[in-house]
């Protein structure tokens, strides 16, 4: 176990890429849906993950085939890194047919059984037990399995969430909770909402072990998640990660941001940004150089692109597209 | 001064109950806090102390006697030095138990009465040649969740005191042994999260049985509910569901008080992408709850406590299912239809016995599902009756009954002969008082007040 903690130095060039990628892709697509949201194609609540691209892409690579993941409303970020398609998740926040749920969910409400991806989650705090009851079923069906059951620092304070951490201790779930803590709870700050400093610690009530991590350093992040999986997964009940992190944007697209000063944003932008991070790691340890991390950018602003492009291009659902899906028919 | 030792009334809804076992003998000295016996209720076998001191004068009802009456003299306990001969006689032993089921047919209502009609019972819709068997909805509600689970291995059970205590109502009695502690999941008193888990564990691949201790707790568990259970298939374009039941008593036992007491039919049956069943008899209970458990979708399962304990006739069969969304005749009439569904059935086939009396032939349907609801059953009886009163025990705005109301008046509206009249509970949160209690429930009079009204009699 000791040699886990994964030394930045010693990283790969292959994996940084892939997590240069993998957040670049997310940043840029979430640029591009808040660009479509202004011009009217996207509608009702979009909250983006700008900011915290390296939570998902570090505990995604932590993860393994099989593993299961829920979230909140915050959700795009989430979908991308599991390897859902930029094209689906577009289509759905554009409302047409050829989004993840048909265009019936919406920015907030999708899912992908394929990619273990279970929502998507509207009401705060919601998705804890419902992650923690994923870790159930598996456990159930003693398939090794570990679910990342992702919330915020806001949702932190929903009774729910302690029901549920009692439940998976007292029923050593395999379960993952991760608190991701961008610092507010739409316009309330942790200090204003929170009474502990660390919420994390909160699980110690429960005998719930846990750790803090910088949530902007994406390696750390992945080693973290490695200790917590292998935990998990070794039958030893529930892990909490609080994963101290900064959304740049709005709560949503309809939010100012009058809480916080454009200073605070800015400062943490130049000095912690995760993207700019890894970025700095490939230059100085001369995996690569400009033009190279250049293609890159070109490739995803493509692939973007071509997101935007379908979800414009995809039609509306049919009409009778209202009436389906309320009852699942029985199997014959 | 002897005193008679009454038979005790050991939970709200019981009326009688076995004297299982006495603890003391005809001489015994005995002080208070001493165990007399150990009386078995529907739900449980409770031991009975004594509350005077004295000497066991004379035991009146021998041990393992059923059907003993609350309030009926059980024993009489003498002072020292007193005789049983110098004590009364006890005026009233063992009054027989007050039954519920024994009717007294009305006396004829009105002057215009005519002659008593034949009451037309519908038959089971079961192939020739079934041999029925007597359960009682608390065995019929068990034995349907037990076949279940022996027959699929991802179906398990979950809720408050369902394994170690063996039910707080006694439902899941036995499971525990025969499904162990990983299928029989007693859940710490946490509605709003166990519900959430069991969302989550139908989300991965298992199939819950939600026990709510009753109705009335779920609603801290209403969000995943109706948020994470009823609408995620919706949302998410039909990928994935929630196959699972929340299933527990619902509506009013007896002296609880406003907070326990309430009927949720209706809010359930608002909501698209749930299924809610509410069953009167046992052989539908076990019937449709298979049929509940077997479904890919969230199914509201609401039982009645007052039902728990009575009997009907249920097909000996191995595997009996009763569809969802289908209501059932129990009895065809001519001239009026009632509409129920769970304990209202009680007062609907009440009045129905008393209009036989008037010699006014009443349908009387058991809408048995609320979410996909009948309603063709119900406009069919209709044109044949051109009337029809509605029975619930739920409160009266946004009722079943005014939706049904709604239904006849859009789809039967020319065939109707009077306005359809919706009894239902009052429109007040359930009082204690014994009294109060009795007028904020539907009652067989208000039934027939109704059907009198819409037959203008």
């Amino acid at each position: 176990m000791a040699a886990k903690k994964t030394s930045k130095t010693n990283v790969s060039k292959d994996d940084l890429l892939h997590y240069y990628r993998e957040m670049l892709l997310i940043r840029r697509f979430e640029e591009k849906a808040g660009q479509l949201y202004g011009m009217g194609l996207i509608g009702g609540f979009c909250h983006l993950y700008i900011g915290q691209e390296a939570v998902v892409v570090g505990l995604e690579a932590a993860a393994e085939e099989g593993d299961k993941r829920v979230t909140s409303y915050r959700d795009h970020g989430h979908m991308l890194a599991c390897g859902m398609e930029a094209n689906g998740v577009m289509a759905e926040l554009t409302g047409r047919s050829g989004g993840y749920s048909k265009g019936k969910g919406g920015s907030m409400h999708m899912f992908s059984k394929e990619k273990h991806f279970y929502g998507g989650h509207g009401i705060v705090g919601a998705q804890v037990p419902i992650g923690a009851g994923l870790a159930f079923a598996d456990k159930y069906l003693g398939n090794g399995r570990v679910t990342f059951a992702y919330f915020g620092d806001g949702a932190a304070n929903q009774g729910q969430v302690y029901e549920t951490f009692n439940m998976a201790a007292l029923w050593d779930l395999p379960v993952v909770f991760v608190i991701e803590n961008n610092q507010y709870a739409m316009g309330t700050s942790q200090q204003r909402s929170t009474s502990s400093a660390e919420i994390y610690e909160r699980g110690r009530a429960f005998g719930i072990p846990g750790e803090a991590i910088d949530g902007m350093d994406v390696l750390a992040v992945k080693a973290a998640g490695e200790t917590a999986v292998a935990h998990c997964r070794s039958g030893k009940g529930p892990y909490i990660l609080e994963i101290k992190t900064y959304r740049y944007r709005g709560h949503s697209m309809s939010d100012p941001a009058k809480y916080r000063t454009r200073e605070e944003v800015q400062k943490i932008r130049e000095e912690k940004d995760a993207i700019e991070h890894v970025r700095d790691l490939l230059l100085t340890g001369k995996h690569c150089s400009e033009e190279d991390l250049k293609a890159i950018d070109k490739d995803i602003k493509a692939v973007v692109n071509e997101s935007a492009e379908f979800a414009k291009q995809s039609p509306e659902p049919a009409l009778d597209e209202l009436w389906t899906d309320i009852y699942a028919q029985a199997e014959a | 001064m002897a005193i008679e030792i009454l038979m005790p009334a050991l939970s709200p809804t019981m009326e009688e109950g076995t004297l299982a076992k006495w603890l003391v003998a005809e001489g015994d000295k005995v002080s208070s806090g001493d165990i007399l016996a150990e009386i078995e209720t529907d739900k449980a076998t409770m031991e009975f102390e004594a509350v005077d001191e004295g000497i066991i004068g004379k035991l009146l009802i021998a041990e393992g006697t059923a059907n003993v009456a609350v309030n009926s003299a059980i024993a009489v306990l003498l002072d020292e030095g007193e005789s049983l001969s110098d004590a009364a006689s006890p005026a009233q032993t063992a009054a027989p138990a007050a039954s519920a089921a024994a009717q007294t047919p009305a006396a004829p209502i009105s002057a215009s009465a005519q002659a008593p009609v034949a009451v037309q019972v519908v038959e089971h819709d079961v192939p020739a040649g079934t041999s029925f068997k007597s359960l009682t909805v608390r065995e019929a509600i068990r034995e349907a969740m037990s076949e279940e689970m022996r027959s699929d291995e991802t179906v398990y059970l979950m809720g408050e005191e369902v394994a170690e205590y063996q039910g707080a109502y006694k439902i899941s009695q036995g499971m525990l042994d025969e499904f162990g502690s990983k299928r029989v999941i007693d859940t710490p008193i946490t509605e709003h999260g166990f519900a959430g888990i069991a969302v989550g564990a139908a989300f991965g691949g298992l199939k819950p049985v939600v026990e709510f201790m009753t109705f009335n707790f779920a609603m801290q568990a209403m969000d995943h509910i109706i948020n994470s259970a009823a609408k995620t298939l919706y949302m998410s374009g039909g990928q994935m569901g929630a196959p699972m039941v929340f299933r527990g008593p619902n509506g009013a036992a007896a002296r609880v008080g406003a907070q326990h007491s309430q009927d949720y039919a209706a809010w359930y049956a608002h909501i698209p992408g749930l299924k809610v069943v509410m069953p009167y008899s046992a052989d539908d209970a076990k019937g449709l709850l298979k049929s509940a458990i077997r479904d890919p979708n969230p199914v509201i399962f609401l039982e009645n406590e007052i039902l728990y304990g009575q009997s009907f006739q249920v097909p000996d069969l191995p595997d009996y299912t009763v569809p969802l969304g289908k209501a059932r005749i129990w009895r065809e009439g001519n001239d009026i239809t009632l509409v129920s569904f769970g304990i209202g059935m009680k007062y609907a086939l009440e009045a129905a016995d008393q209009l036989a009396e008037m010699g006014v032939s009443a349908e009387v349907i058991d809408l048995r599902c609320l979410r996909p609801l009948d309603t063709a059953t119900v406009v069919n009886s209709v044109k044949k009756t051109n009337r029809c009163v509605t029975i619930e025990e739920g409160f009266p705005v946004c009722s079943i009954g005014s939706h049904i109301s709604s239904v006849l008046m859009q789809e039967a509206f020319d065939y109707l002969d009077a306005p359809v009249i919706t009894c239902t509970g009052k429109d007040v949160p359930m009082p204690y008082a014994a009294n109060l209690e009795k007028l904020a429930l539907v009652t067989t009079d208000e039934v027939m007040t109704a059907a009198k009204s819409v037959l203008y009699r």
